[in-house]
């Protein structure tokens, strides 16, 4: 008996490592050594060789609530970190490493703070559900600066940024052109949960709908979860059999209900990241974020000497927030004016968004 | 506002999307029943439903050929039986545990093979809606019950088939035999260690199954943890159900539904907060879970792994 007892425990702790290989902690791309630079005559030593000429790279380490390649809120974190790296020249100028799908807080938690300890120049925290954790690392790490979002509280902390994204302005568009596209004047929406970007994106768009059309019906059903895209998917049917001929969604598990969008033929708005690849005929325009403005803005603070204490948001007006269209979607011409108009409106601030409550 | 729900767009939306909703439950709830039947818990049921919603995905993807897709997506819940079975029959390890290893198991290594072998979400083209002539034409009914995909009947049909062979023949005999009293059944001359190997096999084919039908069917999308603990309220609908086929079909039904019109709810904007309505369905089935738990009886050997006396 006890030695079954010993397998099974083996077994156990096997099948919980592979477990956490696959999940919560993919660390990638590994710290490349700069084998580019290096001159073709230096073997042995290459370390030592460009000490004069090499600027020591710059290193973020990022925490991120779900997948790189969620077509949502991580990958417009992990496309804005790696157009960054780009601009700096690569790798052996800008390093990033990432942990992806840490939806325990409390795993993250361990990530941010191993980052700090390993000396990073800026750790983000990308989720509001890490702030409280952000709070007690930080003072630890003086010589670190972190940030996180989406929120604008920096918790008076020297070392900590703040950034959010004006997602309202992104989604007022985005309804001002779907009530001028609907005919049936009934809109879905499929949210997450009622809180944060998603309550913010969804509050701006019925605002943007009903600013073209007051009296357009725009429905919203929070799921609760930002994983089940069966319940996401269920909810786009549910709107369609109810009428409505336009959609729009936020959060990663979208994806079903997108899905459900192409199959009625009834037209899609997304957020956070360009979503017209997974259905071509039925997008009609995304809202995608930008982070690598802000994000540089943070870095050259850093390579000042200010490693925090301020928040940054992204929105039309600084670029950090840009509506993409569908190029494979041909929207009518007044409409396009629409779109023109309300967002130039929103950044020279004839528009203000009225999100009632 | 309330009125608005007893409209007939409304119950027939109900209706239809329930019964898509239940049948991912149904797949991987029938394949639990009889491993339970047979004592056996199989918690990695979501584990193996990922693994095979993922296997189902890519196969449809890459080749286009949605029967190869589900039998790959078979296969591989197959094989994620085996191991569970060896685990728990073999060396006798406690199942819950175990269980919940292989479910972290197929978390990880699904969401590993996605973002090695295809990187991002994309779509596939799956299992079509199949609209049954005339009999799809009929106002409502033709819509909840004759405009269904291919996975969606499957699923329906495997109650009654699954019914019969638990009650009506001898390997349901010896399956519900070794579950009650293993040594009984063993001394009669029942291999109970075979009997479990087919019963936990069955079911991780099943659970792969399932995940097939969202990934490839209902949703044809694959992503990481789109399961999203739906193998967990499989493993519930079982004890729900009572063990039996035709109380777990009432219990997928009756939690889909519930589920469907939280939606609807929402949809048609009764003041309701979205958080509660999001609860209803689980609330209202641990409510009938406490109703009924005094009335039925799970198989006496369940989780109680068999050890033969020489």
């Amino acid at each position: 008996m006890k030695k079954n007892v010993r397998l099974f425990v083996l077994f156990v702790l096997l099948a919980l490592v592979v477990g956490a290989c696959g999940t919560p902690a993919t660390v990638a791309p590994a710290p490349v050594q700069p084998t580019e630079p290096a001159a073709p005559a230096a073997t042995e030593e290459p370390a030592a060789t460009e000490e004069p000429a090499a600027e020591e790279p710059f290193r973020v380490a990022v925490v991120m609530p779900s997948a790189i390649n969620d077509l949502a809120f991580s990958q417009s974190m992990h496309d804005a970190l790696l157009r960054i790296q780009e601009e700096m020249g690569g790798e052996s100028m800008f390093e990033i490493v990432y942990s992806e799908n840490m939806f325990v807080v409390d795993d993250a938690a361990a990530a941010l703070r191993d980052y700090a300890s390993q000396g990073f120049d800026l750790v983000i925290g990308h989720g509001s559900q890490y702030g409280s954790s952000l709070q007690e690392i930080a003072p630890d790490f003086p010589e670190t600066s972190f940030a996180w979002g989406t929120t604008v509280d920096t918790f008076g902390l020297p070392n900590v940024f703040a950034y959010e994204a004006a997602s309202d302005q992104g989604g007022f568009v985005n309804g001002a052109i779907a009530a001028s596209l609907s005919e049936s004047n009934i809109i879905g929406v499929v949210g997450p949960i009622e809180t944060g970007d998603a309550k913010l994106y969804v509050d701006g768009f019925k605002a943007g709908a009903e600013a073209i059309k007051p009296d357009i019906d725009v429905r919203v059903s929070y799921i609760g979860s930002f994983s089940d895209v069966a319940l996401a998917s269920e909810a786009a049917n549910t709107h369609v059999s109810a009428g409505a001929d336009v959609l729009t969604g936020t959060a990663q598990m979208v994806v079903g209900a997108i899905g459900v969008a192409e199959e009625n033929d009834v037209l899609w708005f997304g957020t956070q990241s360009n979503q017209a690849s997974l259905a071509p005929s039925v997008v009609v325009a995304s809202q995608v974020y930008h982070w690598e403005g802000i994000l540089a803005e943070m870095i050259d603070m850093i390579k000042g000497g200010t490693l925090g204490g301020q928040s940054f948001i992204i929105d039309l007006a600084n670029g950090g927030e840009v509506i993409e269209f569908n190029p494979e979607y041909e929207l009518v011409a007044n409409v396009n004016t629409v779109a023109e108009q309300t967002i130039q409106g929103i950044i020279d601030g004839s528009i203000t968004i009225d999100l009632g409550q | 506002m309330i009125s608005d729900l007893f409209s007939v767009t409304v119950l027939v939306g109900i209706l239809a999307s329930g019964i898509r909703l239940a049948t991912p439950y149904l797949y991987a709830a029938i394949g639990e029943t009889f491993a339970q039947r047979s004592g056996v818990l199989n918690l990695g049921v979501e584990g193996q439903m990922l693994l095979g919603a993922f296997a189902a995905f890519y196969v449809a993807l890459t080749t286009g050929n949605l029967g190869l897709a589900v039998l790959v997506a078979m296969l591989v819940g197959a094989i994620m039986g085996l191991a569970m079975a060896f685990v728990t029959v073999n060396l006798h390890a406690q199942q819950g545990i175990s269980g919940i290893g292989f479910y972290l198991f197929g978390l990880g290594m699904s969401d590993l093979l996605f973002q090695k072998m295809l990187g991002t979400v994309e779509t596939v083209r799956g299992f079509p809606r199949i609209h049954i002539p005339v009999l799809s034409d009929i106002p409502g009914l033709g819509q909840i019950f004759f405009s269904q995909n291919l996975m969606v009947y499957a699923a329906y049909l495997l109650v009654p088939i699954a019914w019969f062979v638990l009650n009506k023949t001898t390997l349901g005999l010896k399956i519900r035999s070794v579950g009650e009293n293993p040594e009984a059944a063993d001394s009669l001359g029942v291999s109970v260690a075979g009997v479990r190997y087919f019963t936990i096999v069955l079911g991780g084919t099943l659970s792969g199954v399932a995940g097939a039908s969202l990934s490839i069917a209902l949703l044809n999308v694959f992503q990481q943890n789109m399961t999203s603990g739906l193998g967990f309220i499989a493993v519930a609908l079982v004890y729900f159900g009572g063990w039996r086929p035709w109380g777990v079909l009432g219990g997928a039904l009756l939690f889909s539904m519930v589920n469907s019109l939280q939606l609807w709810i929402q949809v048609l904007g009764i003041p309701i907060p979205s958080d509660i309505a999001v609860m209803m369905p689980y609330v209202l089935t641990i409510l009938v879970l406490v109703a009924s738990v005094s009335r039925v009886r799970g198989p006496s050997a369940l989780t109680k792994p068999f050890e033969r006396e020489d």
